[in-house]
């Protein structure tokens, strides 16, 4: 009985230290925006240039990676003296490089409206009601070995073949750390189509008083080979020109000659 | 076989000292990214149990497996994929919201057709997106949901039909209701517990109306009983408030199962089929006022038939006059009932029917061995291959390189397959060795071309030749003075350890043969209870005869020689003895009253003597045709005489199968009705294994001794492997409590195999092959979140050769390096150069692994070596490598020489554009610089069909991969080809070199006179590390 006792206050006092460390989504974005840098931090970030590398089947591809608030954005890797742009974005215009061709072209009309939302610089948690998103906590799940609080971003919606669809993405935000080390994102189109794409991020480090990711994978959910980009360079409010993010006009390809 | 067991004692040494400790280490944090990959087959597939369309778009389908999950097809059809992965596979109803289809998808668990082997679910899911997520929505005490139904005006309501326990007694049956989605649910209707409702119906247009079928039902090991007064076919009017029994022109007395189905076309009229104890009064009624009367109309074969395995009606959507009834070969009636034919060649055992919503030719049927498809009104059928849900009874492996599975399975024979095959284990990869239901398949420990195979009741036991194609029964027969022998419908067929030759089979007695089943012997008494109480199973099924062999019992189901002595063999019963004789069967001993807290009759499922001490022996015992479903296993030291229990209450599901590990005692893997269980601490702690690991039923395991793989034979999703569980073997109390820690690799054996892809399996199931490449395992106390941290490789010398991202989850981390280096550094061009994405594979030797995490750096080692059986000599490996390192050489020679020209054509034509005055100079130098450049690069065409004439980076590159490409020596072509690039770079970079000497001296004056800079030349070490 006495036993029974000593348990019961140690389960109770158990109960309420779970109880008081309860967490809301909010308590959860507000730490993570805390431990991160600042939320004035990330508000005044107007542009990231990103220099790394991508590492697949032993191969490595270099990389540049710029954004530029509001929602402007531009991926080129560099191999034998081609440049290859992929996921370009000048806020209108969605384009990247047909691979046979080496020419630029444009990615279907509702890819590139879609993109207007996609493609914000500014944190998606960032006064993320005002921008009509809305965020849920769905518990705590385990992954890659550590406990995480899982939160549901549900972003403004997307059109897939011409019908509206929801826009939401699953972060686990780490309980010991408050930074997100992996996002799920169900695929709508393609292929892939109703496969879960899972990014692993870590290696964070401090760049102008904000983390960044150092590391990133990006996999089918489940499987355990994905590719893995490197960062090697984060620059942050640096000068981009608006022309690097528009599409090249109909001329031939840039090769050295 | 005895080779391999000293090399595992060898490694056994430094385990034995280490005392069982605690290790609380549970799931991820234990696992981190083992990962267990599929094996199909798909081939032949398994028992589907329900099937359902989307209303609206004829491309989506759900298909519930009997154990093997929720597979979605999204293409109409053609391709399934794996919707429930996370949740127990056993399905009995799958339901699609018709006012909301493309989200909400309800799963009933629990599949509906008893027969002995049927498995048990947990409860009713719903998804809200389209079968991504599930939620658990209650009724976890269900066991089986005969059906799910959603009120087609009104989401939130939804109907259960819950059949309920098989083995036992329960409250939990009949038709319960949710208002709110499923939040809460009301048991509306129930009738005793001993009857569950096995059907249930909604009137597609008067949501109101609702028929239920009622039925009495009971299975134990040894007996099946359909039927009874209290089963009966109800109707309600009130949406579920009321219910009255429909019996109007149906026969009077015991009823057995119903089915019962609405014409969705035209809701007045309903079809049911009947199961009776008269051949007059069994059969398909019909109604045409909505069940107020009924009229016999058909009491074919095909409509009576084992009533618990077939009880379905599906009606053609368009036309309430065809009508399909579900059974043991299908049949089709377009006449309303009247007359029937069977449908065309399927796999036997149907269990449902969708048809297509626009074209009710276009017929989707349901079997024992998967799903099959019509275009033309199920005259003609072709089979849907890429459903792997083979029900396995059993696995063992082989030792050939790469190993075999062999496998037996329920109503699909006995089968053996690769572990590995070129571009995946495909359909075709596969041999059948067995027919009828298999069960336990081996391979003779030392003749290759041997197997033996059995079916039910060992009705018959196969020694098969499978290279010469030959089948001979071998089979022990009743001997002069015996009584009948008894087998079990999973007969317990085993193979000596120790005695390559030796085979034993159980009846109610042991026999064994030395002789490869030529000549058997009696070498025990009557093992089991032999309780004649338990063997009237040709009594067996209630209203319908079912005496198949499903409920022989008081019958030998495991034995197990141990591998440490061959007159010592265990032998288990399925009425619960555990026999033991330690003078190869003279004498035995019943050990059963040892073992505590084990309920009377429980079935000794399986019996595991240790390959570390011959006193020691695990003993499973699964009690849920007792209605028993939790789990026992027991651990003996002392031969027997006292057991102690190793199961700790993180094990779910009733227990069929553990295994040792060949080198770490304390590791233990037990397969439950729930999936898989690992243990590094002897049994203290338990963990369930997930990653790409289903909670599917695994009943049987094995561990291929040189590969170190865990085989385990699923009842659904076919085999699934872990590969390598060797990290678990390293597992410790101080391993874990360090923050990196490298677990020890065997070496790794470089593949030499280049095999072609083979194609044609579009639509076909492809199982995963294992990864062959080096493997860096470590363990990580922490997840690695902060902090730059990769790994490195170097070799002998101290050179790098490669650069991995590293794997950072707590737990166990694989990191795979396929031992190649970076591909080279090809020449700027136009076009893509191919050479540039292929590398040198490196020597064999030893590597070191250099990990940098944050400030700290951790050091590891990794063993390469030559394939010991390799056709190809060290000289001829040396050659091969020498030749691809001197055209890696080549490539990025010429890629600097290319970089240098581009420099000096581009900065001189710059120069030449600021100033005029250069022309002179300049222009020629430039055009010089082109003609040159035009032999050594593509300077025009694209990637596709608009491909330019190669040129040396083109040549080079292509020889570079062509050499590449084969572990042996080079050709004598390519070695001259070699000479032949050499000499054209040779020329080239001569050339390059003689116009920097002259032209560009007479171009740098010229620069120096104008006040303009000297052109700057990248030096081959800058050039290769710059990014560009």
């Amino acid at each position: 009985m006495k036993t029974m006792k000593v348990l019961s206050v140690a389960a109770l006092a158990l109960l309420m230290s779970v109880a008081s460390y309860a967490q809301t989504a909010d308590e959860v974005i507000a730490k993570y925006l805390e431990t991160t840098g600042g939320k004035a931090k990330w508000e005044a970030l107007k542009s990231v240039k990103t220099t790394a590398k991508i590492k697949m089947q032993g191969m490595e591809l270099p990389l540049v990676i710029a954004q530029k608030a509001p929602n402007k954005m531009m991926t080129v890797a560099e191999f034998q003296g081609m440049k290859f742009y992929q996921g370009c974005f000048d806020g209108t215009t969605m384009w990247g490089t047909n691979q046979m061709t080496m020419k630029a072209e444009k990615s279907e009309a509702e890819e590139s409206e879609n993109m207007k939302d996609q493609s914000e610089l500014l944190d998606p948690f960032i006064n993320y009601a005002a921008r009509g998103y809305k965020v849920t906590l769905e518990g705590k799940e385990t992954i890659e070995g550590a406990e995480c609080f899982k939160i549901k971003l549900t972003r403004k919606p997307v059109k897939v073949e011409g019908k509206e669809e929801e826009n939401s993405s699953v972060y686990f935000f780490d309980t010991q750390n408050y930074v997100p080390i992996v996002v799920q994102t169900t695929i709508k189109k393609g292929p892939g189509k109703g496969m879960v794409s899972e990014t692993l991020m870590s290696d964070y480090q401090e760049v102008n008083g904000l983390m960044f990711p150092f590391s990133m994978t990006q996999r089918a959910k489940g499987q355990k080979d994905g590719q893995n980009i490197v960062i090697e360079k984060v620059e942050t409010n640096i000068d981009l020109d608006d022309a690097m993010f528009m599409m090249p006009a109909e001329k031939a390809p840039e090769v050295k000659k | 076989m005895k080779k391999t067991y000293s090399i595992i004692l060898f490694l056994l040494v430094g385990f034995v000292a280490q005392a069982q400790d605690a290790i609380p280490l549970k799931g991820d944090e234990l696992f981190g990214s083992l990962s267990a990959r599929h094996l199909g087959p798909a081939l032949m597939s398994g028992r589907v149990s329900d099937i359902e369309g989307h209303p609206t778009d004829p491309k989506i389908m759900y298909a519930g497996a009997a154990g093997g999950g929720v597979w979605k097809s999204s293409d109409g059809g053609v391709t399934y994929k794996p919707m429930f992965d996370k949740h127990i596979q056993s399905i009995g109803a799958v339901a699609i919201d018709q006012k909301n289809p493309d989200k909400t998808v309800w799963v009933g668990t629990g599949e509906c057709w008893t027969r002995n082997s049927v498995t048990v679910g947990d409860g009713i899911y719903k998804s809200d997106d389209g079968g991504e997520n599930w939620t658990k929505m209650g009724l976890e005490k269900s066991e089986r949901i005969s059906a799910v139904k959603i009120d087609p005006t009104n989401s939130d309501i939804v109907y259960a039909g819950v059949m309920g326990t098989l083995w036992g007694p329960s409250a939990d049956r009949g038709v319960y209701k949710t208002t709110d989605g499923g939040k809460t649910w009301n048991n509306i209707f129930s009738v005793n517990e001993n009857t569950g409702c096995s059907e249930l119906v909604i009137d597609p247009q008067n949501s109101n109306i609702l028929y239920a079928a009622f039925w009495e039902f009971r299975r134990t090991a040894y007996s099946f009983n359909s039927g009874g007064e209290n089963s009966a076919l109800y109707k309600s009017v009130d949406a579920g408030k009321t219910w009255n029994k429909i019996h109007n022109g149906f026969p009077t007395g015991p009823i057995g199962r119903i089915a019962i189905a609405v014409a969705p076309s035209k809701p007045s009229l309903l079809y049911a089929v009947i199961e009776s104890n008269s051949a007059e009064t069994k059969g398909l009624y019909r109604s045409e006022d909505s069940g107020a009367s009924w009229k016999r109309t058909n009491g074919d074969f095909e409509l009576a038939v084992r009533p618990f395995y077939f009880s379905r009606i599906v009606i053609d959507p368009k036309n309430p006059e065809v009508v399909c009834k579900a059974g043991l070969s299908g049949s089709i009636s377009k006449d309303g009932g009247k007359t029937f034919r069977t449908i065309g060649s399927v796999h036997s055992d149907i269990h449902d029917f969708w048809f297509d919503i626009n074209n009710s030719n276009q017929i989707t049927v349901c079997t024992d061995g998967g799903i099959y498809r019509s275009w033309d009104g199920a005259n003609t059928f072709d089979m849907v291959k890429n459903l792997p849900l083979s029900q396995a009874y059993q696995v063992s492996v082989d030792n050939a390189k790469p190993y075999n599975v062999y496998i037996g399975l329920q109503d699909n024979g006995s089968w053996y397959g690769p572990s590995e095959s070129p571009g995946g284990i495909e359909n075709r990869d596969w041999f059948s060795v067995g027919q009828g239901d298999g069960f336990r398949t081996y391979r003779h420990p030392t003749k290759a071309n041997i197997v033996y195979s059995e079916m039910q009741g060992a009705e018959y036991i196969w020694r098969y030749d499978t290279q010469r194609k030959q089948q001979k029964v071998v089979k022990p027969y009743t001997i002069e003075g015996d009584p009948k022998l008894r087998f079990n419908w999973n007969g317990a067929l085993n193979i000596s350890p120790n005695k390559p030759d030796r085979l034993y089979v159980g009846s109610q007695f042991l026999h064994r043969s030395e002789d490869m089943g030529e000549t058997w012997v009696k070498i025990s008494p009557d093992l089991t209870t032999n309780d004649p109480a338990k063997q009237q199973q040709e009594n067996s099924g209630g209203l319908s005869a079912d005496n198949s062999g499903a409920e022989n019992h008081c019958t030998v189901f495991a034995i197990s020689e141990s591998p440490l002595d061959e007159n010592m063999v265990w032998v288990g019963t399925d009425d619960g003895n555990v026999q033991l004789t330690t003078d190869g069967g003279k004498s035995w001993t019943n050990m059963v009253a040892n073992v505590p807290n084990l309920p009377k009759n429980t079935w000794a499922y399986h019996l595991e003597p240790s390959t570390f001490d011959k006193n020691t022996c695990y003993a499973v015992f699964d009690g849920h045709s007792q209605n028993d479903m939790k789990p026992y296993v027991y651990k003996t030291t002392d031969t027997g005489k006292t057991w102690k229990s190793i199961i700790t209450p993180d094990v779910k599901g009733y227990a069929r199968h553990l295994k040792e590990d060949l080198v770490n005692p304390n590791l233990l893997f037990l397969g439950t009705e729930y999936g898989l269980w690992v243990t590094v601490d002897g049994g203290q702690n338990w963990s369930q294994f997930k990653n790409n690991m289903p909670p599917v039923a695994v009943h049987y395991l094995a561990i291929q001794p040189e590969t170190s793989d865990l085989v385990m034979a699923t009842h659904g999703r076919g085999v699934i492997i872990l590969d390598d569980i060797s990290p678990l073997r390293q597992i410790t109390k101080e391993t874990a409590s360090k923050d990196v820690f490298f677990f020890q690799r065997p070496a790794t054996v470089i593949r030499e195999q280049s095999a072609f892809s083979e194609g044609g399996d579009a639509g076909e199931y492809v199982g995963d092959n294992p990864s062959r490449q080096a493997k860096i395992i470590y363990y990580l106390k922490n997840r690695h979140t902060f902090g730059k941290m990769g790994i490195e490789i170097f070799d002998e010398t101290g050179k790098k050769v490669a650069d991995l991202a590293a794997a950072k989850a707590k737990g166990i981390n694989i990191v795979d390096w396929n031992y190649r280096l970076k591909p080279p550094k090809v020449a700027a061009a136009k076009t893509l150069s191919y050479g540039g994405f292929t590398s040198p594979q490196v020597p064999a030797g030893t590597y070191k692994v250099k990990m940098t995490k944050g400030s700290q750096v951790y050091e590891s080692s990794l063993v390469l070596k030559a394939d010991p059986n390799s056709m190809h000599t060290d000289a001829d490996r040396k050659l091969q490598n020498e030749t691809a390192m001197k055209l890696y050489g080549m490539n990025e020679q010429l890629a600097h020489l290319v970089d240098n020209l581009n420099t000096l054509r581009d900065s001189t034509a710059a120069r030449l554009a600021a100033n005029t005055k250069l022309k002179k100079v300049a222009e020629p130098f430039i055009k010089e610089l082109d003609v040159l450049k035009e032999n050594l690069v593509v300077t025009k065409g694209d990637n596709y069909v608009g491909t330019a004439e190669p040129q040396l980076r083109e040549k080079i590159a292509g020889l570079f991969g062509e050499v590449t490409s084969y572990v042996g020596k080079p050709s004598n072509a390519q070695l001259t080809n070699l000479t032949f690039l050499e000499t054209k770079l040779k020329e080239a970079q001569a050339k390059f070199d003689g116009m920097k000497a002259n032209q560009l001296a007479k171009v740098t004056a010229q620069f120096t006179k104008l006040k303009m800079p000297e052109i700057k030349l990248r030096g081959f070490d800058e050039f290769k590390a710059a990014s560009k």
